[in-house]
């Protein structure tokens, strides 16, 4: 029994960076109807300007919490500005230009920063440093927290409690939740359209680089196609809780974490990537809307 | 459009041409020496370490005036780390440009992906660290300055139960890699035939992060010991996350643990755990601390595992060129299979008729934030 409340531990702190990196593709996905690939992309550059930030304050000698907030923030903005360019420079210039264009660009996009991240960075991977000195702070029985993963999961929760904020109390969310329920309406309606567009992009990319961050702090290995694997499994997640409903991508990643963190527990961990693409089938096969998704029709 | 084609058509020949003419043939005043190794990537410590090893007794060898009135040149092929390339680096070697030998890989993997290219074009290899029975097994131009798996597995096993009083032991083991999938199962085996138990067997795949699902599992098993027979990246996070778990047994490793990185990555999570390899550099051998020395002042490190067998793997290659007297490789492969009692550093090296070197192992304890030399294990 302990083990298994253990394993549940292990699958929501592993599932919350997932959550974190599956809200950027679907609120993109809710007001562009694009699936942003070049999105794992930015939860590598977030991972990566933690670890030049925290090498530059020379953090790295000197953990603590106030080191770890400040390197969230830089970390934060510098891949909110990055998610702004990209959506400028990538994406708006085809925004007339039907489905296709715009997803093809996001697999460009995507190449470019994994190779332009090789080039800068290099292929080794780096090894985050210990902003937080690990601890064990709770045990009973067999089940162990570590400071760690409750920082991880403290962190992911008081994004996603913000996030839930701006979408359903401020003008922006507002804005973007019309803008994601028909645009050309609310850009009638007065709604800038394309700055609220922006703005999502802004915030998707915020919360990558928190993941990014997070993923350092926990498993703390990253290098520049770190993005590749994480980034189609939090499509997945997004899936799975229904892309375009931001209540989904925080339940669908928790649900994918714990499910392959199950899987590699009690059964193997060979199964494990397999799993997560088994369930992306099987949604898209029997329930394409996924757990929170509304059924909708194509708009002419 | 059906010029572009045709002009396009004669600069890939006259391409074609430039590289054929490129190469160092046979009149060239240096010998050509290619080094398959992962220069970048997740093992890049592997690659470096014997580059710089293979560079040093090189350098040394061409002071000495060289091998056949020449000078020894290596060209070494960066693979990142990734098996597939390293077969693409070895090809590059051999044709762009016609080495007499191939050294490297230092992983397993990389090494069966590059040797069926030596063994096509009868160029002799020699991998300084794949410890998998397979790699020599590729074909008869296929060589390996160290010892082998099931020697490396039954060591661990056999120290395990003989000297930490284990019987309950867990695996935990990448089944993406030839080199762990053949360490787990000897060591498996040796476990059971003597006694022991094995009350956990989980794996994972190079590349992961995130073991704590294993982990788990193994602690609730309650293990006397982890042998966790991988490379040194993700040793490194799993005994972070062990530690973090709770876990306090021992890990056990091989020689995929022996890199500065292992203490970089592991830092205290690894204290007091111990692994199997080649050499210790703190070992009080006047032949091995006369290297470490001559390595310190070279590159300002302390030479690992890889330096020493990369170090040894060119020395052995030096001495079978002199001895063959020529370049050519079924000459240059019948010397190199008759090596006998080469003084390495890492230890008496003779070639077998299976093509691996025989040779002692020894056990090194991490303590202190250092590699110290634990005892050594006899080959015979």
């Amino acid at each position: 029994m302990d083990n298994l409340i253990q394993q549940l531990l292990n699958g929501i702190t592993w599932g919350s960076i997932y959550a974190l990196i599956a809200l950027g593709y679907t609120m993109v996905y809710g007001v562009l109807r694009l699936i942003n690939f070049a999105h794992g992309e930015v939860y590598m550059m977030g991972a990566m300007t933690g670890y030049y930030t925290a090498r530059w304050l020379g953090l790295a000698t000197a953990p603590g919490v106030a080191g770890l907030a400040l390197v969230l923030a830089v970390s934060m903005l510098a891949c909110g500005l990055l998610g702004a360019v990209i959506e400028r420079v990538a994406y708006r210039p085809l925004r007339s230009a039907g489905r296709l264009a715009p997803l093809i660009t996001a697999i460009g996009v995507s190449l470019l920063l994994q190779n332009t991240g090789q080039l800068v960075f290099g292929a080794d991977p780096k090894f985050f440093p210990a902003l937080v000195r690990s601890e064990e702070i709770f045990r009973s029985g067999a089940i162990a927290i570590s400071n760690i993963q409750l920082t991880v999961l403290v962190t992911a929760v008081v994004l996603m409690a913000a996030l839930e904020y701006i979408v359903q109390r401020t003008r922006f969310g507002r804005a973007m939740r019309a803008v994601s329920y028909d645009a050309p309406a609310a850009a009638l309606m007065g709604v800038p359209v394309d700055r609220v567009i922006t703005g999502t992009f802004v915030l998707g990319s915020m919360l990558a680089a928190a993941a990014g961050i997070l993923v350092g702090l926990s498993n703390p290995k990253i290098e520049p196609l770190m993005g590749l694997m994480p980034g189609l499994k939090a499509f997945v997640a997004a899936v799975l809780g229904g892309i375009g409903s931001v209540p989904g991508a925080m339940v669908g990643g928790l649900l994918l974490g714990v499910i392959e963190t199950l899987v590699t527990g009690y059964l193997s961990s060979t199964y494990r990537d397999a799993i997560a693409f088994v369930i992306l089938v099987v949604i898209l096969l029997y329930r394409p809307t996924g757990i929170f998704g509304q059924p909708q029709t194509e708009k002419a | 459009m059906r010029g572009a084609l045709r002009a396009a058509a004669w600069l890939a020949a006259a391409g074609l041409v430039a590289l054929g003419c490129g190469g160092g043939g046979e009149g060239a005043n240096e010998i050509a020496v290619g080094h398959v190794a992962s220069m970048t990537g997740d093992t890049a410590t592997f690659g470096r370490s014997a580059d710089e090893g293979m560079r040093m007794a090189i350098e040394e060898l061409n002071g000495a005036g060289g091998a056949l009135g020449k000078k020894l040149d290596l060209l070494t092929e960066d693979d990142r780390s990734v098996t597939e390339e390293a077969r693409t680096a070895a090809q590059k070697l051999i044709q762009r440009d016609h080495v007499v030998a191939l050294l490297g890989e230092v992983a397993s993997s990389r090494s069966l992906a590059a040797a069926p290219e030596a063994q096509r074009a009868k160029v002799p290899m020699i991998s300084p660290g794949s410890t998998n029975p397979k790699v020599t097994e590729v074909g008869d131009y296929v060589f390996r300055a160290c010892f082998i798996d099931p020697f490396q597995g039954a060591v661990m096993a056999r120290f395990a139960l003989g000297e930490l009083h284990a019987r309950r032991l867990a695996i935990l083991f990448d089944f993406k890699q030839d080199y762990s999938v053949g360490l787990a199962d000897f060591f498996r085996d040796t476990v059971k035939k003597s006694g022991g138990e094995i009350v956990a067997d989980e794996r994972y795949t190079s590349g992961d992060i995130e073991f704590r699902a294993q982990l788990t599992t193994i602690r609730a098993a309650n293990p006397d010991a982890i042998f966790v027979p991988g490379y040194y990246t993700e040793l490194g996070l799993i005994a972070k996350q062990a530690r973090e778990l709770g876990i306090n047994v021992p890990l056990l490793g091989g020689d995929g643990w022996d890199s500065e990185k292992t203490l970089e990555i592991g830092g205290e999570a690894v204290e007091g755990d111990y692994f199997s390899t080649h050499y210790a550099a703190d070992s009080d051998d006047p032949h091995v601390q006369e290297f470490v020395k001559r390595f310190q002042s070279k590159y300002g490190s302390t030479p690992d595992a890889m330096a020493a067998l990369g170090y040894d793997t060119a020395g052995i290659l030096a001495d079978a060129l002199k001895r063959a007297g020529s370049t050519d490789g079924p000459k240059l492969r019948d010397a190199i299979a008759a090596t006998k009692g080469f003084a390495g550093v890492t230890g008496k090296i003779s070639i077998d008729e299976k093509r691996n070197a025989r040779k002692d192992a020894v056990v090194l304890q991490i303590r202190g934030g250092k590699f110290h030399f634990y005892r050594t294990v006899s080959a015979d």
